[in-house]
């Protein structure tokens, strides 16, 4: 596969040249912060951003689909979204969680909706040009990404290095100008990707994190989880930006004609009062402090058993920065527990 | 668009099955006769299926029928949500959505063979228990003693009476009952369903139990059989969980690590050692 330098300004001529012919979404800023959106103009793009609100998981897992149509006591039709479409400036650690996803809606049962969605899309990934606030994507092995986008671009100061990681991605970047990437260039990208490595770690893990389950086994009646519960406001705020949260609720919303209807997909969190409760009244996990726990050790226990050992956080940050009471940072917690369970 | 997807079955769709029959068996739960449309249906006891009613949703809700009925299946619903009051106003002949049948822990057909069985039911405890207990009465050769320990509320909400007679008269079945309240029509055992554990003529010891009812029911049933040193290995509990998709991905039957949806709904005592949320 090829690995071309492409110069800044023809990027953004080929970035433009997308625009014209496919459906891009891309990084543009948000106020002062940034955001995935649907790119109208190359000059938008913002590869230099720190952390998107949002992680591109919206466009695999909308947080409202349409999964199924119906006619009222009639068949019920599959709805699969067809729409091709282009992802520009998935992150690391993003591309990370986006390829968890994937392993968890192909899993046991293959979901359809998500897996024609992520199809449909070609990802574009770039490395990070500017640690975020509180990212520790060092600390979770996730500041750089050597799978599941179908280009990756770094930017290497005047130029962005691409190299085409699949046939559709070898295809796309046929349309770049640009030469092959010389050895300077390479050299110049090996040193971001080490730099990365290291400084994407505003929040230090004090443990490799093949260790956390390890940690988690022995803290399930830890008080650090009322203690942090007590100021919980159960928001989901952190369900909500998590690249790795999935949890959905389904449910039926019918036209007006009373005839018709669809039923809807559509983002649940396990932080959220309700979440496991069944009629007429019984709440299966009632108190906070034990929804509080649940997160964390779907993070770090319960999903890294699906996944082969890996670890459901991939360091983004933005729970931490989402969140009121300033509670829900992992590292802290689970620097908390390693500091007083030990991670043996 | 991706073709392999759109060839693929989507977990999701639901089959459209018809109510053949429907009846009221006491003031909250309603009897239903569902056949799918292409009819053919196979099952284990203890799996459950995705009810969908379109325009108010869907729920799970255990197989109370014998695979052994042959090409419908049974179900018993109590109102209690939007879905299942809706259900409760189906008409023979209606249309519902049927996803299923789903669940893969479900009731030791095999590993029960050949041993004595004990039921534990607590209220529509019996409804999910039924299944395994019609299934072992159609292959009564297959098992060993059967005892079937029923605890009811009141006398009112008792349900499958004219079942739970004849398997009281059939002479190879123990048909214990109680209620939890007395009631000047009932003259039997008066009390809750623990208390009729000791009356097993069986030995509970190399019994299989199998246990399903309220979620309250569970801790003192285990201190019941505790006391009676039953293995661990050998008890079966059936748990209940809010459920949406059924096939472990959204996340609410989770159990710790456990999707009820998948791992369950009927687990191995043993097996909820490591599951402090499940009890």
């Amino acid at each position: 596969m090829s690995v071309k330098e492409i110069a800044k300004n023809d990027f953004t001529r080929f970035v433009g040249t997308l625009i014209r012919t496919e459906k891009v979404f891309g990084v543009q800023a948000k106020g002062d912060r940034f955001d995935f959106a649907p790119l109208e103009s190359a000059q938008d793009l913002r590869l230099d951003y720190d952390v998107t609100l949002q992680p591109p998981k919206k466009y695999f897992l909308p947080p409202a689909e349409v999964l199924l149509t119906y006619q009222v006591g009639g068949p019920y039709q599959s709805q699969l979204d067809g729409q091709e479409f282009i992802l520009l400036g998935v992150h690391p650690y993003d591309m990370v969680a986006i390829n968890q996803m994937d392993e968890l809606f192909q899993q046991d049962n293959y979901d359809t909706h998500y897996m024609t969605r992520r199809h449909n899309a070609t990802i574009i990934a770039c490395d990070v040009a500017k640690p975020s606030d509180h990212v520790f994507a060092s600390s979770m092995g996730t500041a750089v990404v050597k799978k599941g986008y179908d280009i990756l671009l770094t930017d290497i100061g005047d130029s962005f290095v691409a190299e085409a990681a699949t046939p559709k991605g070898e295809q796309l970047l046929a349309k770049a100008k640009g030469a092959a990437a010389d050895a300077q260039a390479l050299k110049k990208r090996e040193d971001i990707w080490a730099r990365n490595k290291k400084s994407l770690n505003k929040h230090e893990l004090k443990c490799d994190p093949a260790y956390l389950p390890k940690v988690l086994a022995k803290a399930y009646k830890h008080p650090v989880w009322e203690e942090k519960a007590k100021t919980c406001f159960s928001c989901g705020s952190c369900n909500q930006v998590c690249p790795t949260c999935y949890c959905f609720n389904v449910q039926d919303d019918v036209n007006w004609d009373l005839k018709t209807g669809q039923r809807l997909r559509e983002w649940d969190g396990c932080l959220l009062d309700g979440f496991t409760k069944v009629a007429p009244a019984h709440e299966f996990r009632k108190a906070r402090a034990d929804r509080f726990r649940h997160r964390l050790y779907r993070k770090a226990t319960y999903v890294p058993q699906k996944l082969g050992g890996q670890i459901a956080c991939v360091g983004c940050g933005r729970c931490v920065g989402a969140c009121l009471p300033d509670i829900a940072n992992p590292v802290n917690i689970y620097n908390r527990l390693i500091d007083d369970l030990g991670i043996g | 668009m991706c073709q392999c997807c759109a060839e693929k079955k989507d977990i999701y769709l639901p089959q459209l099955a018809t109510v053949a029959d429907i009846s009221q068996m006491n003031v909250t739960e309603k009897y239903l006769r569902l056949a799918l449309e292409d009819g053919q249906f196979d099952f284990i006891p203890g799996q459950f299926v995705e009810v969908s009613l379109s325009g108010i949703g869907e729920a799970p809700i255990t197989i109370s029928s014998s695979p052994t009925l042959g090409d419908s299946f049974e179900l018993v619903v109590r109102k209690v949500g939007r879905v299942s009051s809706a259900i409760h106003n189906l008409q023979r002949g209606d249309k519902v959505g049927i996803r299923g049948p789903l669940g893969r822990g479900v009731y030791p057909v095999e590993e029960c063979k050949g041993k004595n069985l004990v039921f534990i039911c607590g209220g529509i405890g019996m409804v999910p228990q039924r299944s395994f207990i019609k299934y072992v009465l159609d292959n009564r050769n297959d098992y060993g003693d059967v005892a079937i320990l029923q605890g009811t509320k009141s006398y009112d909400l008792r349900l499958f009476t004219s079942e739970i007679e004849a398997w009281g008269k059939r002479g190879d079945v123990q048909m214990l009952e109680t209620l939890d309240e007395g009631d000047a029509r009932w003259k039997g055992n008066v009390g809750v369903v623990t208390k009729l554990v000791s009356k097993v003529e069986t030995d509970l010891k190399s019994a299989m139990i199998l246990v399903c009812g309220p979620p309250i029911m569970y801790k003192f049933v285990l201190m019941a059989l505790a006391e009676h040193e039953v293995s661990h290995q050998n008890i079966f509990l059936n748990l209940e969980r809010k459920m949406k998709c059924g096939v472990g991905k959204c996340g609410h039957c989770q159990i710790n690590n456990a999707y009820v949806c998948m791992s369950g709904p009927v687990f191995r005592y043993s097996d909820l050692a490591s599951l402090p949320e499940a009890i």
